[in-house]
């Protein structure tokens, strides 16, 4: 039956078993590392690929920093020339904070945009993922046409009963450009 | 008990969910598709069969006023290994289980029958009784999800069967307790026949 309760089986029986799993996950990281790391770059070129035109070699990653916010940014090129930035901005959403991948070309259009991570409302706000509401910012032209909601005077139809979330969408998008504008200015 | 009886005893007589009404929250919280509560069911069940062993194989050697905290730590660590093995190789399922996958550390199920059944029976028992009741919670949460999923979005393992949006309301959280309430009711007309 089970051990004697003395002081010095209990702290021996605690320190064996925690000697032990420590041991085990070392272990088990080591080996994982390697693939999580894999995972999520592939994850993020996956991204890139989503929201900028066709490039060659590898995608180039920076940093920029936009009123105190700093932004990672990764610049695609294709025959030598910079052709696109892929920009990663977030706002804050109705359900917490809203991470998109916004890809803007050199002309500054915005190319594409997806969305990282998102936790609005399921059914509603969700939807900012689906084509009818994020495939409006294909090819949006910032110049030619005003970046808001329909209700706020803009070109943007908001999704069904969650304008919050489609404003927090339009505000990234809005961030990417305020970050594609600095890194620009700052290469010139 | 044969061999038999402790894996089918999970599915319905000690059916964690509907019958034993244990881990609640991840069943509510996970279950908003059919995919969504049958991964949550698998990684509890892989858990709980791995320190369902463990548990009953070092028991013996554990001194009784430190079980919790020992079984805890190995409960834990599986959970652990779990979540590194989700995140290198099925990242998607791992995002959308999220918090929820360290969280069934303190899944009373686990806890439960380390307690109850793995300290005081064989390895191979307590291994059968971690399928039994891992099985039990897997078809459980599938099925709640499903339901939620038919009702809430149309669709059935993300086939959608009709067009446009289904009850808005069973995809949230007091759909859950609606589809957990009335599934738990017919589950208990069902097995009172035959007791």
């Amino acid at each position: 039956m089970a051990m004697e309760s003395s002081f010095k089986n209990m702290v021996a029986c605690l320190l064996v078993i925690c000697l032990v799993c420590s041991a085990l996950l070392a272990g088990v990281y080591a080996i994982t590392a390697e693939p999580i790391a894999q995972a999520a770059i592939a994850k993020t070129n996956a991204a890139i690929a989503e929201v900028v035109p066709s490039f060659d070699g590898e995608p180039v990653s920076g940093e920029v920093e936009v009123n105190g916010k700093s932004y990672s940014y990764y610049s695609v090129s294709k025959d030598g020339k910079v052709i696109a930035y892929a920009i990663n901005a977030s706002s804050v959403g109705f359900g917490g904070s809203l991470n998109l991948m916004v890809g803007i070309t050199a002309e500054r259009i915005v190319y594409n945009t997806s969305v990282l991570s998102q936790s609005e409302t399921p059914g509603l706000g969700a939807k900012c993922t689906e084509e009818s509401f994020a495939g409006q910012f294909a090819g949006f032209n910032p110049a030619e046409k005003n970046l808001a909601v329909k209700k706020d005077g803009g070109d943007i139809d908001a999704i069904t009963a969650s304008t919050i979330t489609s404003r927090a969408y339009i505000e990234a998008v809005k961030n990417a450009l305020a970050a594609y504008d600095a890194i620009v200015s700052t290469i010139e | 008990m044969s061999k038999m009886q402790l894996i089918v005893k999970g599915l319905i007589k000690e059916n964690p969910t509907f019958s034993l009404l244990l881990g609640m929250c991840p069943t509510l919280a996970t279950t908003t598709s059919a995919v969504n509560g049958m991964s949550m069911g698998l990684a509890t069940l892989f858990v709980l069969v791995l320190s369902n062993m463990a548990i009953s194989a070092i028991a013996s050697y554990i001194p009784d006023k430190v079980r919790i905290p020992a079984y805890i730590v190995v409960i834990a660590t599986f959970v652990t290994i779990l979540q590194f093995l989700m995140q290198a190789f099925t990242p998607a399922i791992y995002e959308t289980l999220g918090l929820f996958i360290p969280l069934i550390v303190v899944n009373c199920i686990v806890l439960g029958r380390a307690e109850a059944f793995a300290n005081k029976n064989t390895v191979a028992d307590s291994a059968l009784d971690g399928i039994g009741i891992g099985l039990g919670f897997t078809c459980s949460l599938t099925v709640l999800g499903l339901v939620r999923e038919i009702l809430g979005a149309g669709s059935v393992f993300g086939f959608k069967f009709i067009s446009g949006d289904g009850i808005l309301a069973f995809v949230l959280a007091p759909g859950a307790f609606l589809a957990l309430a009335y599934l738990i009711v017919i589950f208990r007309k069902l097995t009172e026949k035959k007791a």
